[in-house]
């Protein structure tokens, strides 16, 4: 669906221009509808994760002690500190869209590239916090075995067993986005994209922005509330 | 985008090189290497593929059908033992939901005539539809895959917390059924963006073809209730694997929020299934009784509506899990609504019939058998909508009735009806038409005699997916046996001559039916990029037909 696949070689410096599908009747027909179709796309992802508010919010009623308690056992700190780097790095990516708009195809990369290393730095930090919980033993289902009295409640480890559903679910959209902008990337540092055709940044951010926002949902669900 | 297209510029760059071509030749004889189907990005010959494949589950699924009803055929164990027979009714299912209905009628009717409808080239992503066929076929090998290593025993519907728990092969036929989820989401996808930003200019969204709206209606549900049921299937297979307890009773889950789930899904799957083919009816009743479609908006809103409160019935499949009475009276309304949008398309189509000249084709049969299907369905579930009717009925022989009527009924006559409306257009050949009518009459008649004795058996009390029966209905039993052979008996005559047609039958015109509809104005069959020269203008409705009264008599092929 890119527009650019057959572009020509093309001096250094000067971006390609944007190749228009047979199929389609303009370029600005074939931008609208990859653009149509990243939001349909991206609202069966909230979909996706919607089916898991669906599961929380009926354990968090049905076990509501359980679940204030095992959340209370969540490192509020590095959560807080995730949701920072993540809503920074969806900045950035932004940002690489205004610049792809202005063909400033360096800045581009430098946006994306800051965006992928938060990126990074979002699944170190949780890389930490599934470590501790792997070695107390807070983890889901059969396999929670945390001794601590505290967390001897009804539903202590369905809660684990959500949060490490929806958290991993998250964690893999967030490898996704790193490819995905990856590419991107060594699209924008061939100098491709232009006032006229930026289309893969933006859909790329788009996408970025959806990571975020479903961890903007996930974070006070499971953390703070 | 396809390989053999070429970039068209933006203004001011030079055009594209073969535009004013004069050759075109027909998109079946395009590229005849293996390679150039299998890799083709041309929504014609993507639709061909997958009527090709759909018709092969449809064999699978129809051969494991056969299985258990010779097995019912006494009340004892008769060809197979009971764990085989809960795994043949639960393959028989899953293939029969997955790998056809819900495939079948978007994947090769819609992505054959939705762009020839709009005056389009191809759909917005070609790529992506082709992907789309992959990964139906990619999801089939591993369901199949676990079917012959294993199988599964719990019906298509997999209730937790016995699917989390059976000994038998749940992971890969779940996980083949997740990958088939994504198959369907790309083609909704496709199919919504490809309406919206590719119509010709003169087709604007009351001119499209009703065909097209059906699309357009079941797009929407495949793009919004896919993803639930993909979570789901997921978090079953997790819970094979891992004994998460999400809906297990025994660590504190909750079975019932799996039929929520899956039920939030199923239901209006269950008009992704049938919608296409109150589409395909749509054209077909105009094109036959040589009439404008009596009130083209209420059919096509009535879609829409169907899409929409679809998404509000699920409940209904739960009226005995303990559900309170305050909602069960809610989801009843709710469901009594598609029932409410449903009688709108069927009076709009009577409407249609009624005075106009009918041709009495063998697609116009399969319409007939259809309204019937449809109403005589249609008003068992309204019966099982009512709450109190339901707990008698549910899980006996008048729910696989009922769905089998509406589901099977109407989704077989439409697939049935496309395959021969459309055959002159997507191969360019006839078939015969006598030959039509008594496969038309075969079947109509094989699943009349296969369903009405379930109906009957389900009042009387017998609860499906049983493997063994009281004596007293024997009689019933092999009744439906009997009808089902019959079935599989019109399928053998019709798969026999509309083969021989392929090959031997005469060449069609560009429009054998003289219909109206859109599709028809382009050769038969088609170029590879649809249309030869300029683009047909769109003035008239796409189902304007002239007064029957004045018209010519049509005249047979
Ligand atoms: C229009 C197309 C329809 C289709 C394709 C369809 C299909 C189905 C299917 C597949 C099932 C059984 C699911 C299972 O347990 O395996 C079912 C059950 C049911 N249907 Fe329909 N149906 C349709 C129309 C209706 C209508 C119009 C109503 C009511 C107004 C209705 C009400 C019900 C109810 C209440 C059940 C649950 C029966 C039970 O399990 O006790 N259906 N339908
Ligand atoms: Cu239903």
């Amino acid at each position: 669906m890119q527009s650019n696949a057959a572009a020509p070689a093309h001096p250094a410096g000067v971006p390609p221009v944007p190749q228009v599908a047979a199929h389609f009747a303009s370029l600005d027909v074939q931008q609208h509808a990859a653009r149509l179709g990243m939001w349909l796309f991206l609202a069966t992802e909230i979909l996706l994760f919607a089916g898991l508010f669906v599961i929380y919010a009926n354990y968090r009623f049905m076990f509501h002690d359980g679940f204030a308690a095992a959340s209370r056992h969540l490192d509020l700190m590095l959560g807080t500190v995730n949701t920072i780097v993540l809503i920074t790095s969806s900045f950035t990516a932004a940002m690489a869209v205004h610049y792809a708009k202005e063909a400033k195809n360096k800045m581009v990369v430098v946006m994306f590239v800051l965006t992928i290393l938060m990126a990074l730095g979002f699944l170190v930090i949780k890389y930490f916090e599934y470590s501790h919980k792997f070695h107390v033993g807070q983890l889901p289902g059969p396999y929670f075995s945390d001794p601590n009295p505290e967390l001897q409640v009804a539903g202590v480890p369905m809660y684990y067993a959500i949060y490490f559903l929806s958290t991993g679910l998250h964690g893999f959209h967030v490898v996704i986005g790193m490819i995905v902008l990856g590419w991107i990337t060594i699209k924008a540092n061939r100098n491709e994209f232009s006032g006229r055709n930026y289309t893969a940044v933006e859909l790329g951010s788009m996408y970025w922005h959806l990571v975020d926002l479903v961890w903007i949902f996930l974070f006070p669900m499971l953390y703070l509330i | 985008m396809s390989p053999s297209s070429s970039a068209e510029a933006v203004p001011g760059a030079v055009p594209a090189p073969d535009e004013h071509h004069e050759h075109h030749p027909s998109y079946l004889v395009d590229g005849t290497t293996v390679k150039s189907w299998l890799l083709t990005l041309d929504h014609k010959r993507i639709g061909v593929m997958y009527l090709i494949w759909v018709l092969l589950f449809f064999l699978i699924g129809g051969t494991y059908a056969l299985v258990v009803r010779l097995e019912l055929l006494t009340p004892g164990p008769t060809i197979i033992d009971a764990m085989t027979y809960n795994r043949a009714f639960t393959m028989h299912g899953v293939v029969m939901i997955f790998l056809f209905m819900i495939p079948a009628i978007p994947g090769a009717f819609g992505n054959f005539m939705l762009p020839l409808m709009l005056g389009a080239k191809d759909v917005a992503f070609p790529r992506l539809n082709l992907l789309s066929l992959y990964l139906l076929l990619i999801g089939a090998v591993i369901a199949i895959w676990g079917m012959i290593n294993g199988g599964m025993d719990t019906g298509w519907t997999f209730y937790t917390p016995y699917s989390t728990h059976t000994t038998t092969t749940v992971a890969p036929i779940l996980f083949g059924a997740f990958i088939i989820g994504f198959s369907s989401i790309a083609t909704g996808l496709n199919f919504i963006v490809t309406t919206h930003t590719m119509r010709a200019p003169g087709i604007t969204w009351f001119k499209m073809p009703l065909f097209v709206w059906a699309m357009y209606a079941t797009a929407c549900i495949q793009v919004l209730a896919t993803p639930v049921l993909g979570l789901v299937l997921l978090l079953v297979v997790g819970e094979q694997l891992f004994h998460f307890g999400i809906f297990d009773p025994a660590r504190g889950g909750d079975p019932v929020l799996f039929q929520h789930l899956f039920w939030f899904y199923s239901h209006p799957a269950v008009y992704i299934m049938v919608l296409p083919s109150f589409g395909v009816m749509s054209e077909i009743v105009a094109a036959f009784s040589r009439k404008n479609i009596f009130g083209y908006r209420a059919v096509a809103f009535s879609s829409l509506g169907i899409a929409f409160v679809g998404f509000f019935a699920w409940g209904h499949h739960m009226f005995v899990s303990g559900q309170s009475t305050f909602n069960a009276g809610v989801f009843a309304v709710l469901t009594m609504l598609v029932g409410v949008f449903t009688a709108i398309k069927v009076f709009n189509w009577v409407g249609t019939v009624y005075k106009g000249a009918v041709d009495f084709k063998t697609p116009f049969a399969y319409f007939c058998g259809f309204l019937y299907f449809t109403v005589f369905g249609g008003m068992t579930g309204v019966a099982f909508a009512t709450a109190s009717l339901d707990v008698p009925w549910h899980d006996t022989y008048f729910v696989v009735a009922h769905f089998h009527f509406i589901m099977v009924g109407a989704t077989i006559m439409a697939f049935m009806a496309a395959i021969h409306y459309w055959f002159p257009k997507m191969f360019g050949k006839m078939y015969h038409e006598g030959w039509g009518l008594v496969s038309a009459a075969l079947i109509i008649l094989g699943f009349n005699a296969t369903f009405i004795p379930q109906f009957l058996l389900g009042n009387a009390g017998m609860p499906r997916r049983y493997y063994e029966y009281p004596e007293r209905f024997q009689t019933l039993n092999v009744a439906s046996t009997a009808g089902a052979s019959l079935l599989a008996l019109g399928f053998i005559v019709s798969a026999i001559y509309l083969v021989y047609a392929l090959v031997y039958g005469e060449k069609a015109a560009a429009n054998p039916w003289n219909s109206k509809g859109y599709e028809w104005l382009t050769e038969s069959p088609p170029p590879t990029h649809n249309f030869v020269g300029p683009q047909p203008i769109y003035t008239e409705e796409p189902h304007f037909y002239v007064d029957p009264q004045k018209a010519e008599e049509p005249h047979a092929v």
